[in-house]
């Protein structure tokens, strides 16, 4: 379907251009192929990611018929690395939006990409050596933990007890969780323990229940995810302590935030972490391609607290996500 | 209930009681350190979640074990629940139009699992067993279909059951008899069975026979080909049974649903002194495998008295070790 429609703004683009002869045969050189190379749907928020990824370009496509785009989703860092070198060494492309599966793997093909004189747009995870990119677009690790960490400050008193989730061991994760840890330091709220739910709903509902046994008394719970909200969700309206504890997820959900715009009490606030960074990222690509508005440099997204008041402004449901 | 069985597998091999009670031994000493870390930990309620959690991988796993038995392995297990539940929830909320929220909805579920569960190991077996593609390869194929097919039927996100039908669902998973759970019931049932099925009746004898040589077992007239697919069959019907349990738990599918459910069953079976090669199958061994790889997670989360990190770590050496410490008593006892 991808190279289908590849194929097609091909054709589309070759018509624009034969159209555009009689004004000047500039329009040839104007054509320019982007390559996208994210990692495949694994889990909610990548599914979400695809979406807002295809989305993009489909739009992109209509708008700019001078534009077309290579999509390659990879489940590793290997397929990865090859649909990168098969977009240079066949597709031609101009410039590349890459979300690198593990940084370090990535880091000297991307290089290799960069020195080749195509502009290389970097997406969410960081490569090992700084300075290769063109353009750094990425949602704000740090400032997701700090957010939801100032509301469990903020809402809590000394004393009060809650448990955490992380995710799979990266730095991300880590990112977060000292952000979040920074945030409440002083606050008095006792952190009974912090393990791994792998940012599955199935790890984080046995996570959870094993929270639950093992403390009496648990003020709220910092999930970090929305995948992993769920499971806690579920643990906990099994064990019936549901009017005991609060869960705050992360990267909102449709689900979660249809219930908070619900007013659910369990879920007070949420946190974004926008899967549609990917749209941020393609777009200032495009707009740096076809004119003269300067693209290069960081863009952070920043991570904003959703409440029961503005959660509709969050809520996509067309989104996998 | 380990305990029942276990007794009853005594009788039947009073002369390699030592080797053969190797597992039961790290059980018993896993509950020992787990009451000893956490008061919390013979609870009722943290027992029931563990039994509980343990049934999906259970339920697979004694499936697991009559395949592994007659010399074949599934890789696919894992992907074909996750798969088996996508469709489930498919069918029941394109169903729910028609049929309304009610119990025949989640019949009609109930009945695409299965058949699901059917028609999957059908094909494994069938490509395995009449096309003569090797075990590995073949179910290694499957696991990536059904992986992407899932993925693909929920877009990448989540497939969700319609929420007033997983209200009717849900006390599947969270109720039961007497206190008892559903689904620790149906794991029961399934282990019983299954060793009955292992040790009493020609179809057990003749998944060892194959296992041991499927040579001679052929020149023994055991139809090889038949009993090799109904092993697939039964371990696909035990997954779309372990499926069925497990949608009203949280009454979602995705592409992380079941994800290394495949090696974790394998491990069971092979803890519980079941032979990789196959020849010599152990149901009640797979389930104490099942509960010893269940413990171990709950005790780590209970105890946290080492890094989150090293979780992996823990229960590898504690698989390599049950493993080794049977092997060297089988040596001893045995030859």
């Amino acid at each position: 379907m991808k190279r289908r429609s590849f194929l097609n703004t091909i054709a589309v683009a070759a018509v624009a251009a034969g159209g555009f002869t009689a004004t000047g045969a500039v329009a040839q050189d104007e054509s320019y192929t982007i390559g996208v190379a994210i990692p495949s749907a694994t889990h909610g928020f990548m599914g979400g990611l695809n979406f807002h990824a295809q989305d993009t370009i489909r739009r992109l496509e209509e708008t700019y018929p001078q534009l077309s785009f290579v999509l390659a989703t990879a489940g590793d860092a290997g397929t990865m690395v090859n649909d990168i070198e098969d977009m240079v060494a066949t597709r031609d492309i101009d410039a590349l939006v890459v979300l690198p599966f593990e940084s370090a793997p990535l880091t000297s093909p991307v290089q290799a990409v960069a020195d080749a004189g195509i502009w290389v747009t970097v997406v969410d995870r960081g490569l090992s050596v700084e300075g290769i990119e063109d353009l750094y677009v990425a949602g704000d690790n740090p400032g997701f933990g700090r957010v939801a960490g100032e509301y469990f400050a903020e809402t809590l008193s000394e004393g009060d007890k809650i448990v955490v989730l992380r995710g799979i061991p990266t730095t991300l994760d880590n990112e977060r969780v000292e952000a979040f840890q920074a945030a409440i330091e002083g606050s008095g709220i006792e952190v009974l323990d912090m393990q791994h739910g792998n940012w599955n709903r199935d790890d984080a509902f046995n996570v959870m229940q094993d929270y639950l046994s093992r403390f009496a008394e648990i003020d709220a719970v910092w999930a970090a995810d929305d995948d992993m909200a769920i499971g806690a969700l579920e643990a906990i309206a099994q064990s019936g302590r549901a009017e005991e504890m609060w869960v705050v997820g992360g990267a909102g959900m449709k689900q979660i935030i249809a219930r908070m715009m619900e007013g659910d009490p369990q879920l007070p606030v949420n946190v974004t972490y926008p899967p549609a960074q990917i749209s941020t990222a393609i777009e200032l690509t495009a707009l740096g391609l076809i004119s003269s508005t300067p693209v290069s440099g960081r863009f952070i997204i920043g991570s904003q607290l959703i409440t029961p008041e503005n959660a509709e402004n969050f809520y996509f449901p067309d989104s996998p996500f | 209930m380990s305990d029942t069985t276990s007794t009853a597998a005594a009788r039947h091999f009073p002369a390699i009681n030592l080797h053969v009670l190797g597992p039961v031994l790290a059980l018993l000493l896993l509950i020992a350190l787990g009451a000893w870390l956490n008061p919390n930990f013979l609870s009722y309620g943290n027992v029931t979640n563990v039994l509980a959690r343990s049934a999906f991988i259970g339920i697979i796993a004694v499936g697991m074990t009559f395949v592994i038995t007659a010399g074949g392995i599934d890789l696919s297990v894992g992907s074909m629940a996750a798969f088996v539940a996508g469709l489930m929830i498919l069918a029941m909320n394109s169903l729910i139009p028609i049929m309304g929220v009610g119990i025949p909805v989640i019949l009609c579920g109930l009945a695409v699992a299965m058949i699901a569960g059917f028609i999957a190991g059908w094909l494994n077996g069938v490509l395995i067993a009449k096309v003569r593609i090797e075990a590995f390869i073949v179910t290694l194929g499957t696991m990536g279909i059904y992986r992407s097919l899932v993925t693909w039927l929920a877009d990448g996100g989540t497939l969700s059951l319609d929420f007033d039908l997983r209200a009717l669902y849900r006390p599947v998973y969270y109720d039961g008899i007497l206190g008892v759970g559903w689904p620790i019931i149906v794991f029961a049932l399934v282990a019983i069975l299954g060793e009955v099925l292992m040790r009493r009746t020609a179809f057990g004898r003749h998944c060892a026979a194959i296992g041991a040589n499927e040579q001679v077992a052929r020149y023994s007239a055991v139809n090889v080909d038949r009993v090799r697919i109904a092993t697939f069959v039964l371990l696909g019907m035990l997954v779309g049974l372990a499926t069925i349990m497990y949608v009203p738990r949280l009454g979602s599918a995705s592409a992380s649903t079941g994800v290394l459910w495949e090696l974790e069953a394998i491990a069971a079976v092979i803890i519980g002194g079941t032979v990789l090669k196959g020849g010599f199958g152990r149901v009640w061994g797979t389930v104490v495998g099942v509960l010893i790889l269940s413990l171990i997670g709950n005790i780590l989360n209970l105890a946290s008295m080492v890094s989150p990190y090293l979780n992996g770590t823990i229960q590898g050496v504690i698989v390599i070790l049950a493993v080794v410490l049977q092997r060297e008593r089988k040596a001893a006892g045995a030859r």
